[in-house]
This record gives structure tokens, C-alpha cells and sequence, in this order.
């Protein structure tokens, strides 16, 4: 059904091996002209290792590659690009100080008598921009503008110089809503002008929104190619993880907790930060936060932690006033938080799975008091089994580890502390499916223990699925709480939307 | 206004208000035999500080530059006075032997992965060793071109006097100005100041750009070189030490992110500018220690990395909006 004419790329039986890992077998990937194709899979899966195959970043070990009817074999990224095959990754590979024009023209700036044409260069850097309907001031540094626009520059360069394939890498995890929005305009743009487009994200929704067509691969191997219109979403994730969890998401919580709040906090804030708020966790609850990007879930979390100081308000833990005006405080009331942003706030990449897990439990202890390697070991070991973080052993570099792992480690290391309250920002972004499943069934049995949780999550089907009750934030304020049978995923996007109309994602 | 013009334009705000200071105090200063003067006694200083911006605006440092400035001067000294070599001939070996030098640090910046400090560290005691192996005296330079160059001038209305080493700086600055902004070796070197790593995906031949940054900066200091035994007609091993920090000072005080990407070459002129003036301040006022030259100087300077600082913190929440 398909001829060579209607493929812009077609990699045929592609093959990598890595030592004790065969990444990618005998995987088959064909990308039409003028079409979106989602490349789906769960970390691990081998999309990664498909992409720098075809980008040149890895020499493939076995298989072929045809861009645009001729065999294509690109020795590196560069060569990528003279081909034709531009890459755009999550985190903007652009330079912040130095202007939009210089971004897009770099190392081809237009010369006169041996001088760099400023006048040329911003004047078809602007025409560049105006084909995404982007009408921007091109000699002002990048940095002055928003992930978005800046991301859009880099998919102007990565098209200016390539143009035949496009392939967009988690474009979309730093984007809001409408910026999403904006961003998918741009991609219908360039599918209308014969591009082949290879998307990569972890937001199911927007696969639907944009695909035509999706690929999952699962342990290096291809599971198929569908069309994405007669593929619905439950059979989607059966093929991306080879197991039934779409009615584990959503299975029922339990009825709200009865008893006694063990925390406390009363009219608690930080001008600047979030209003004061009142807030009761029970032992064995999940409070989850709802709200949109900058509606103040973060702040809350980081107040409750210390890591900002309340300026109002007080903390009570069964009864006893408590001071959290510092991490270390909060700690020693046996808290617990896992940041949202594990690159910057949580990991300790050069540092093994091992001294990751212990890394919280030990500040606990104190520097003068260092835990036992045999303890250390078994601690990490216990960890690793209990949570099935895939590592070939504790002595690994963490940031060797997939996100997914890097994730179960941090959770270890809270966990390892014996904390009694636990506030996790985002515990499931940018993860693959099954590691998300896991972590969601972690959240419940942590709370079955009679942990407290406290859960910050973008993701409201996922928050009524674990959460006994759930805060909304708008605004930098706590403005709604439901719980009980008015605690739907409905309710919770109504509350969001009450006043500000923006619609939530 | 641009946020990156901010420190530039503080730089000539603080220029222009000492400098109508110093006036209101010393009418005298208003004239151009000051400002001739003021071009003439930094020249050295600030042809080495324009190498020394374009290191600093790649992320990198260049510490051997005043170690280069006493080597070329025992060098020239020893060929003219016992090789009876003629000075131009002198003078390009020179230029030569520096650049060089310049590229062989930078080609071990990059290929080795060493940090700039450390390499131009071990530079500078290299070529301050070297200029002792030559000699350790301080030798006078009386060749009759030495004299020429040195009768060279422009004269300005008011009697004032460009000479040809404050034309030179002048000069320098000038063809620095186009190489920062409108050559693509320029947008490269604030490329590799913005991040290498990601300077490297775009493109940028991050090896060529090294080695011919800490090229361009011995060619410029072994230039400064050759003005400083202009200026002082003797050639010395000992001479020249702490120019390098001079330089660097002259660069921040000018508006350049230490830590690379953000700056101006016209800044630099401007914080050479500074530096001179308050050294003809003091020696016009006579009475106060040329030390206060240095407290000024050092005020200046934590008030320049406080004003970056502010900069940066208030860029960062522009930054951070998704």
C-alpha cells in the first residue's frame, strides 16, 4: 500500500545494540510527506536511540535508511541537517545572549565586503518569522522571550536549514495550554507545506490532537504503526506498555478519611508567594492540588516545606505548634518533598542510585553521624527492589538512569527518611506510562500505611483517581475544596475556570 | 532601553560625571592635552584590554598578558640593542611569537579541556621566565627609529598631542568594535560566551574559535608590548606585572559579564578611560598617595559586580516565564 514516492523517510530494519542491550531490533519507521507521525513508546522503549539513529548522533549497526528515495547514511547531527533532517529538543538549543536574528543565522550570516549585513540578516530573519506569524522584535535577545517563542525559533531554524523532516523532541513540556495551541498551528503549517513531522511527547491528548498517524515501540522493537483515528486511547496504552492499566488510572478511591487532622496550618502564606490558606492533612490522605502553571501549587508546597518561610500563619502537627521555617525544620518534623524539577532540584547526577537514596537521610542524621556502608547498601538495595528501579546496580551514576527511575530514586530517598508527611510536585511529568502507573500505585500504598500525602499534579483524571480530597489554586490562592462525591475531574476543572474563564487543559 | 545596554551605559554615566568632577575641581583637566595624554600613558593597557574583552566575552580568561607585555619588551630590547636587527623586522617576529603563543594556549584550552585560568597561568610564568632567560637587566632601547615613532603625532586644537601609540589604541579599538559585531568570528565568540555545548549543536567551529580568540589576545599583547617599550624606551623583565588584572578590571568596569556573553569593546575603552582619570586626578591634586588610585578602583569595581548581579536578578524572572 505504500511506495517509496509517498515516504519522505523510511528506515528499514534498523538495528543498535549497546553492550548487554540490543536498543533497537530490526525496527521498522516509514514518515509520508505532509504528515504528523507520533513516536510513542515507554522509556526504555528505544525512541531515543530511533531518533539519533536517524538524526546521525549514534551510527546504526544494521538496516537501512532512504531520505526522500536515496539512500542516506548521516555521519553526524550536521550532516543531518545539510540532508535535511532539522531536530528541535525540549530544552530550546539556542543561544539566550545573543539576538533572535544572530539565533536564526548563525554561522550564515549574510556579508557585505566581508562584513556581517545586520540590516539583510534582521530584515529575512523577520520575513523568516512572519511565515509563523510571529511578529517580533529580531534584535532583542533571546532570553527576553518565553519558552514558546523561543521554541518557535528554534523550529524556523531547524526547517530553514533542513526542510525535508522535522522531528520535535517533548516540545510541548514547558507550554501551557495556548502555547500549545500556537505551537501546533505552526506544525499544520508546515505538514500543509509537505513536511514529514516525527513528534515525540508523553501527553496522550496531544497526540490525538495532532497525529495522523502513531508508532509504538516497546523494548527496541516496533509494536505497529496505526492510524491515529482508528486507534483509541485504551488500545494505545495496551500497545505502549503490553499490559492493561487504563482501568487501574481510574479505579475509585476510597471515602474521604475520618478522624482527627494530624497537620494543622492555619491562615499560612507568603506575601508574593500564595495567600494565606487553611489547610488539614488526616494520617492516611491525599490531598491533591489543583490548578493551572503559576496558580500558586509550587509555592504551597515549598512553603509547607520551608524552603520559603511563611510570613503568616501557624503549623500545627497533633496539637503542637511546629517551626518550618527552613528545610532542615521541616525535615526534622519528618517531612518529606519531592520538587518538581528533578534535573535542577533533585537529583545529584555524578552521584550513584546508592548515595541519591541515602543523600536526605543522612542530612537528617548529620555529618558527624555517617550511616554504615553495610546499612547504606541495604537501605539502596531495599529501594531499588521495593520501588523496581531498573538499574544494572546501586553504584550507577543516577543520571544514567531514564526519567522514570531518576523519579522512583528521589521518592527512595524521601522515603528512606520515614517521613510522615510527603508533598510531591509533579510526580509523574515527563515519565513514561508504565513508570507512571507505578507511582500512582505507590501513592496509594504509601497511603494505606498511613502516610499523609500531599499532591501536586497537572494531570486532574490522575489526581481524582488517588487523592481523598483535592485543593484548587487560582491565582496564587486557595479558592475551592472537594472532596466525597463532588470530587470529579468535572468540578475540579469547573473551580479552576470559575472566574479567570481560561479553560484547563 | 535594552537591558544589555544597561551596564555600558552606566559605565559612560560614570565616566562622563568624574570626569566634569575632576573639571569643576581642576579646570585645567579641560583640555585636550589631558585627554591626549590620558590616550597616550594607557595605550598599552588598553590594546591588551581589547584581547582581553574578547577572552572574557568567550567565558574564558587570559592571565599571561602582562608576563607577554615585559617579554616582548626584553625581547625587542636584546635583537635591537646586541642582534642589530632593524625594529619593523623585530617587530613582526615579535607579533609572530606571541600569537602563536596565544594559539597554542587556546588549542590546549580546547583539545585538553583545561580550564583557561589555569593554562594562561602556567603561560604567564612561562613567558615571564623566558623574558629573565633573556635578561635580567633593564636594558635601554636607543635605536634612532625608536626616536621616529616616538616624534610621530597629530596635533590637536588646544595643544594637545594623539601620539602614534594613542592613535594605535584608538586604532585597536576601533577594528576590535568591528570584529565583535559585524564579523561572524565576532557572533562567535558571544556564542561560545552563551554556551559551548549548545554553541557546538549550532554550528559554532568551537575549536577554530578558541585557538584564534587566545590568538587574537597574544597578538594584541605582544602589540601592547611592543607600545609599552615605545612608551618607555627600555626593555625589562620585571616590568608590566599585574596588567593583566588591569585589564580585567578595565573590562568589568566596562560593562562585561565575567562569566562571558554579554559585553561591549567600546565598554572596555571607556573603563580604560576611567582608570586614567582618576590616575591624572591624583597626580594633579599632588598631595594624595597614587594608592588611592587603587581604593577607587576597587570601589569601582564591587560597584560594577553589584550592578551585575542586580542585572542578572532582575532578567531571571523575564527568563523563567513559560
Amino acid at each position: 500500500m505504500q511506495t517509496s514516492s509517498d515516504n519522505i523517510l523510511s528506515a528499514i530494519r534498523i538495528e543498535k545494540g549497546f553492550p548487554g542491550t540490543k536498543a533497537l531490533d530490526k525496527v521498522d519507521f516509514h514518515l509520508r510527506r505532509g504528515e504528523v507521525h507520533a513516536l510513542l513508546g515507554e522509556n526504555g522503549a528505544g525512541k531515543s536511540t530511533l531518533i539519533k539513529c536517524l538524526t546521525g548522533a549514534y551510527r546504526r549497526d544494521g538496516g537501512s535508511m532512504l531520505l526522500d528515495g536515496t539512500e542516506a547514511d548521516p555521519r553526524d547531527t550536521f550532516d543531518a541537517q545539510r540532508l535535511g533532517i532539522g531536530t528541535v529538543y525540549q530544552e530550546v538549543n539556542l543561544l539566550p545572549n545573543l539576538t533572535v536574528a544572530e539565533n536564526l543565522f548563525l554561522g550564515r550570516q549574510p556579508r557585505r565586503f566581508g562584513m556581517v549585513d545586520t540590516r539583510t540578516m534582521n530584515r529575512r530573519a523577520r520575513e523568516l518569522l512572519a511565515e509563523y506569524e510571529l511578529d517580533i522584535d529580531v534584535t532583542r535577545d533571546l532570553a527576553s522571550y518565553s519558552v514558546a517563542i523561543q521554541q518557535v525559533v528554534a523550529i524556523a531554524r531547524a526547517v530553514d536549514l533542513s526542510g525535508k523532516v522535522l522531528i520535535l523532541d517533548e516540545p510541548t513540556a514547558s507550554l501551557d495550554a495556548h502555547e500549545v495551541e500556537m505551537l501546533f498551528r505552526i506544525v499544520r503549517r508546515l505538514k500543509g507545506r509537505g513536511l514529514g513531522i516525527i513528534f515525540i511527547t508523553h501527553f496522550l491528548e496531544q497526540v490525538y490532537a495532532i497525529s495522523d498517524r502513531i508508532t509504538v515501540l516497546r523494548n527496541g522493537q516496533l509494536v505497529g504503526t496505526r492510524n491515529a483515528a482508528d486507534l483509541d486511547r485504551r488500545e494505545l496504552i495496551a500497545m505502549m506498555i503490553g499490559r492493561e492499566l487504563a482501568t487501574e488510572i481510574h479505579s475509585a478511591h476510597s471515602d474521604a478519611v475520618a478522624g482527627e487532622p494530624r497537620y494543622r496550618f492555619r491562615n499560612f502564606g507568603r506575601r508574593g508567594k500564595i495567600d494565606p490558606f487553611d489547610l488539614d492533612v488526616r494520617a492516611g490522605e491525599v490531598v491533591g492540588m489543583a490548578g493551572l502553571l503559576g496558580s500558586g501549587r509550587t509555592e504551597t508546597a515549598e512553603i509547607l516545606f520551608g524552603a520559603h518561610r511563611a510570613d503568616s500563619g501557624t503549623a500545627e502537627i497533633e496539637g503542637r505548634t511546629v517551626d518550618l521555617s527552613s528545610p532542615r525544620a521541616a525535615i526534622r518534623q519528618r517531612f518529606g518533598f519531592c520538587p518538581e524539577d528533578r534535573k535542577t532540584a533533585g537529583i545529584v547526577g555524578d552521584l550513584s542510585v546508592r548515595e541519591n537514596i541515602v543523600l536526605a537521610l543522612q542530612a537528617r542524621r548529620g555529618w558527624t553521624r555517617p550511616i554504615p556502608r553495610a546499612e547504606q547498601n541495604r537501605l539502596a538495595d531495599h529501594y531499588i527492589r521495593a520501588l523496581d528501579i531498573r538499574t544494572p546496580d546501586r553504584e550507577k551514576p543516577i543520571r544514567l538512569l531514564s526519567g522514570g527511575n531518576q523519579q522512583k530514586a528521589i521518592l527512595a530517598r524521601w522515603l528512606a527518611t520515614e517521613p510522615e508527611l510527603l508533598i510531591l510536585d509533579e510526580p509523574t511529568r515527563g515519565i513514561d506510562v508504565g513508570a507512571h502507573a507505578e507511582i500512582i500505585r505507590l501513592i496509594e500504598s504509601l497511603r494505606e500505611k498511613g502516610m499523609s500525602l500531599i499532591v501536586i499534579s497537572s494531570e486532574i483524571e490522575e489526581l481524582v483517581a488517588y487523592s481523598t480530597r483535592v485543593v484548587v489554586l487560582r491565582d496564587r490562592a486557595h479558592v475551592a475544596e472537594l472532596d466525597g462525591a463532588q470530587l470529579t475531574a468535572h468540578r475540579i476543572v469547573e473551580a479552576i475556570a470559575a472566574t479567570n474563564g481560561r479553560e484547563a487543559s | 532601553m535594552k537591558q544589555k545596554y544597561l551596564p555600558l551605559t552606566a559605565t559612560i554615566l560614570i565616566f562622563g560625571l568624574s570626569y566634569a568632577l575632576c573639571v569643576a575641581q581642576y579646570p585645567n583637566m579641560l583640555s585636550t592635552r589631558v585627554i591626549g595624554n590620558l590616550l597616550t600613558d594607557n595605550a598599552f593597557l588598553g590594546i591588551a584590554a581589547v584581547g582581553m574583552t574578547f577572552v572574557i566575552l568567550s567565558g574564558g580568561i587570559d592571565l599571561s598578558i602582562g608576563a607577554v607585555i615585559a617579554f616582548a619588551g626584553v625581547f625587542l630590547a636584546v635583537v635591537l640593542e646586541h642582534g642589530g636587527m632593524h625594529p619593523l623586522v623585530a617587530f613582526a617576529l615579535l607579533l609572530a611569537i606571541t600569537t602563536l603563543f596565544g594559539a597554542i594556549m587556546g588549542a590546549i584550552i580546547h583539545y585538553l579541556e583545561m580550564p583557561a585560568f589555569i593554562v594562561t597561568l602556567a603561560g604567564m610564568f612561562l613567558t615571564r621566565g623566558m623574558a629573565f632567560v633573556l635578561s635580567i637587566d633593564s636594558i635601554p632601547i636607543k635605536h634612532p627609529f625608536y626616536a621616529t615613532l616616538k616624534s610621530l603625532y597629530f596635533k590637536l586644537p588646544g595643544g594637545g598631542r594623539i601620539t602614534l601609540i594613542g592613535g594605535l589604541m584608538l586604532f585597536v579599538f576601533a577594528v576590535g568594535i568591528l570584529i565583535a559585531h559585524r564579523t561572524r568570528f565576532g557572533t562567535n565568540i558571544y556564542a561560545l560566551g552563551g554556551g559551548t555545548a549548545t554553541a557546538k549543536l549550532m554550528g559554532v567551529p568551537v575549536a577554530a574559535t578558541t585557538i584564534r580568540i587566545y590568538a587574537l589576545s597574544g597578538l594584541l599583547a605582544g602589540l601592547s608590548g611592543i607600545v609599552f617599550s615605545l612608551y618607555t624606551s627600555a626593555g625589562y623583565s620585571l616590568a608590566a606585572v599585574g596588567v593583566e588584572l588591569d585589564a580585567i578590571t578595565a573590562v568589568v568596569i566596562g560593562g562585561t559579564l565575567l562569566t562571558g556573553g554579554s559585553g561591549f569593546v567600546a565598554g572596555t575603552l571607556v573603563g580604560i578611560l576611567i582608570q586614567g582619570l582618576i590616575q591624572t586626578y591624583i597626580t594633579f591634586d599632588g598631595t594624595l598617595s597614587s594608592w588611592w588610585t587603587k581604593i577607587l578602583i576597587g570601589l569601582l569595581l564591587f560597584a560594577f559586580i553589584l550592578l551585575q548581579k542586580g542585572i542578572i536578578h532582575l532578567s531571571r524572572p523575564e527568563r523563567q516565564r513559560a
